[in-house]
């Protein structure tokens, strides 16, 4: 097994015009790695709506991502409000994002199931109080 | 329809020109709702959206969508223009809404639709 490529950001809290930046570079790193264009966007998609996620909800986090032979693996985690019912919110149309969210074109209850949608594999950690960490992978 | 000719049937005007105005746009899909974008949004299609946001450019980034229509006069600010100058995005502001842009692309050949079911 040859070595994994790792990319770690800080994803501010305070600026939402900012928010995307980290999705954005890791999809430049994963184009410049020659993945397949449909792997590309489908972790494009999942992550981007997971960091959104973190910088509306939570007030940021951090974004990791891992690609090795087999998947790109991406973690977004927060210290948020955390998930209270990871069920209620995985239904589409569910929300709980304020106003300012909605006119950015997000908070209509998507981001989950659009999440779930596009990674091959999701997995969502959640304490209410402590926060969330969301796990994405897709396989190459 | 290539971006140039789509810019004409809009009477667009064009606020970033992006890689190319030659390129083929095949389907087009109108929307205010990013979330439903990236839930929906085939290959290489043209988004019209009336949202003012750079989530739109991200959005477009993300799915590789090369031509953005901003509908209903709204004008982009300095931060997506220069977000969609940097991704070589082409960004297209018009007058008309977002009922008759779509109506005036589909009267002539811009038919499939930009979504999958």
């Amino acid at each position: 097994m040859s070595k994994s490529i790792q990319l770690h950001f800080e994803l501010p809290g305070n600026d939402l015009a900012l928010a995307g930046e980290a999705s954005s570079k890791v999809k430049k790193t994963l184009n410049q790695l020659g993945l397949k264009p449909a792997v590309v966007k489908k972790t494009a998609v999942a992550m981007y709506e997971a960091e959104i996620n973190a910088i509306i909800h939570a007030g940021g986090g951090t974004l990791a991502a891992t690609i090795d032979q087999e998947k790109v693996v991406v973690v977004v985690r927060d210290q948020g409000p955390g998930i209270a019912d990871l069920e209620l919110a995985m239904q589409e149309g569910y929300s709980t994002a304020p106003e300012k969210i909605r006119e950015m074109g997000f908070g209509a209850g998507m981001g989950l199931p659009n999440m779930k949608r596009h990674a091959d594999l999701l997995e969502i950690e959640s304490a209410v109080g402590q926060g969330t960490v969301v796990t994405i992978i897709v396989y190459l | 329809m290539k971006i140039r000719e789509i810019a004409q049937v809009l009477e667009a005007k064009i606020e970033v020109e992006g890689d190319s105005l030659d390129l083929e746009i095949e389907a087009a899909c109108g929307a205010d709702l990013m979330s439903d974008v990236m839930a929906y949004a085939k290959d290489n299609v043209l988004l019209l959206t009336g949202l003012v946001s750079p989530q739109v450019i991200r959005t477009a980034e993300m799915l590789d969508i090369k031509a953005v229509v901003l509908v209903r006069g709204k004008k982009p600010d300095a931060t997506m223009l220069k977000m969609a100058a940097e991704k070589g995005i082409t960004l297209l502001t018009t007058k008309e809404s977002m009922f008759t842009s779509c109506g005036k692309l589909y009267n002539l050949g811009l038919t499939k639709r930009g979504i999958r079911d």
